[in-house]
């Protein structure tokens, strides 16, 4: 058992601190360089928030989809195969369901404000 | 140091000039730079760009059309009408500069949002994407016995390319597989007409003033290939910016992308181009992942590199829009 604060919260502090103090400051070349740094601290703690609930379910979509057993890499190569041989396709029942539900968990972490996946939310 | 040989050189071939000033790098890798500068003459001065693989580095990497044949491609699409620059010099070895070319600047702004957004492009965004239909019209119809020696692409060959790409990363990507089976389904197979194609007509490689396009840049991937590609390229919702319903960079609708290039005496297959918008979708997910597997492998170890390998599931939510897209 780990010491508090959390990893979540400590990203969470340093962003805010390079957010808040830092990039007022900054200029030019390393003013960009600085708000890439931000975002990728953001989506650690986007992804820290919710990887553990979407990977999850994202394996017991796959289980039944393939009714197999696996580590989620195992899984996904698994279903990677079976679409490239076209033993599975977009007829296959809960096939573009799992697609869209794995894409738009991954959007959540990676680029909640991507226009497609706003559209999205609001179509489900 | 560099403004020293620059002023060397354009002493050589620019009637009166007496230097050149103001030189700064614009963009660029170790094997390819943009530079910025001006020609100080008598009349005052001339703004110019140098395009150069710096001495040592002369091979162009795997699909590159190679500086010269850019230099070639830009001028006869200047001589043609086209809006481009005036090629004004192609780097010779007694330069010492590398090779390359110098051509001359155009003023005006390349960063999509601020095309997108600014009010001085408010009376260009309505007109851009018929523009851009004529601008590609011309370029499909460059006169091909006047091309530079260029790489020759199908659909066939440029599926077969990604999915080899693809699987060296090692990382299954279930929505990537169905877009390759989906194309591979669809494959048209050899062009009827094979024209040249620009290769990356974009965003970043379009120059735009307030009057609309200005110069068309970047001919680093020109080959010659189905022209369809070029209309499909600039459909991929990964230059729209945000604007996701003006599919041609976030200002215009197809129909008038293909309006302007039928204006141009040329013929639009909207079937085709939508099978070049998945496979461009495709190609910029796998460019995404290639980033991230330099990132991880490479010299170059940027937080930027990392953090665009995190974009390549855009381009997934993208596929699947336009795969299996869901109601509402």
């Amino acid at each position: 058992m780990q010491d508090e604060p959390t990893p979540t919260e400590l990203i969470k502090a340093v962003a805010d601190f390079l957010r808040n103090e830092i990039a007022p400051v900054i200029k030019g070349h390393n003013a960009f360089k600085l708000r890439v740094g931000i975002n990728a601290l953001d989506l650690v703690t986007r992804q820290l928030a919710l990887e553990q609930e979407s990977d999850a379910a994202e394996a017991v979509r796959l289980k039944q989809l393939l009714g197999s057993d696996g580590s989620l890499i195992e899984l996904n190569r698994e279903l990677s195969e079976k679409i490239a041989k076209g033993e599975v396709d977009l007829q296959t029942p809960g096939l573009a369901e799992h697609l869209w539900q794995t894409t738009m968990d991954k959007l959540a972490v990676d680029q909640p404000s991507y226009a497609s996946y706003k559209r999205e939310l609001g179509n489900k | 140091m560099i403004e020293e040989q620059l002023g060397r050189c354009v002493a050589s071939w620019y009637p009166g000039a007496t230097g050149v000033t103001g030189a700064a790098k614009l963009s660029g890798g170790a094997s390819q730079e943009t530079w910025t500068f001006d020609i100080a003459h008598a009349g005052g001065t001339t703004g110019a760009i140098l395009r150069r693989a710096p001495p040592g580095y002369g091979a162009s990497p795997g699909r590159a059309a190679g500086l010269d044949a850019e230099a070639v491609l830009m001028q006869l699409a200047h001589d043609a009408g086209l809006p481009s620059p005036r090629v004004m010099h192609v780097l010779k070895p007694e330069d010492e500069l590398g090779t390359g070319f110098i051509m001359q600047r155009i003023e005006g702004e390349t960063i999509a949002r601020k095309i997108l957004r600014d009010e001085q492009f408010a009376k260009a965004r309505p007109i851009l994407a018929r523009q851009l239909g004529k601008v590609i019209a011309g370029i499909h119809g460059l006169p091909s016995s006047k091309l530079p020696k260029l790489r020759e692409m199908s659909a066939t060959k440029e599926i077969a390319d990604l999915e080899r790409e693809y699987r060296s990363f090692g990382w299954p990507r279930p929505v990537f597989e169905l877009a390759l089976r989906w194309l591979r389904e669809r494959d048209p197979g050899p062009s009827e007409e094979v024209t040249l194609v620009h290769g990356d007509f974009r965003h970043g490689n379009l120059i735009i003033g307030p009057d609309g396009v200005r110069a068309v840049l970047d001919w680093e991937l020109a080959h010659l290939g189905d022209p369809m590609e070029d209309l499909g390229w600039i459909c991929v919702n990964s230059w729209r910016f945000g604007e996701i319903d003006r599919p041609v960079g976030g200002f215009g609708s197809r129909e008038e992308l293909f309006a302007g290039y039928e204006e141009a005496g040329r013929k639009a297959d909207p079937d085709r181009v939508m099978f070049w918008e998945v496979m461009g979708t495709l190609r910029w997910g796998i460019m995404c992942c290639g980033m991230m597997q330099r990132f991880r492998s490479g010299p170059d170890h940027s937080m930027e590199r990392a953090m665009i390998g995190r974009r390549s599931s855009e381009t997934e939510i993208d596929l699947l829009r336009l795969l299996a897209p869901r109601g509402g």
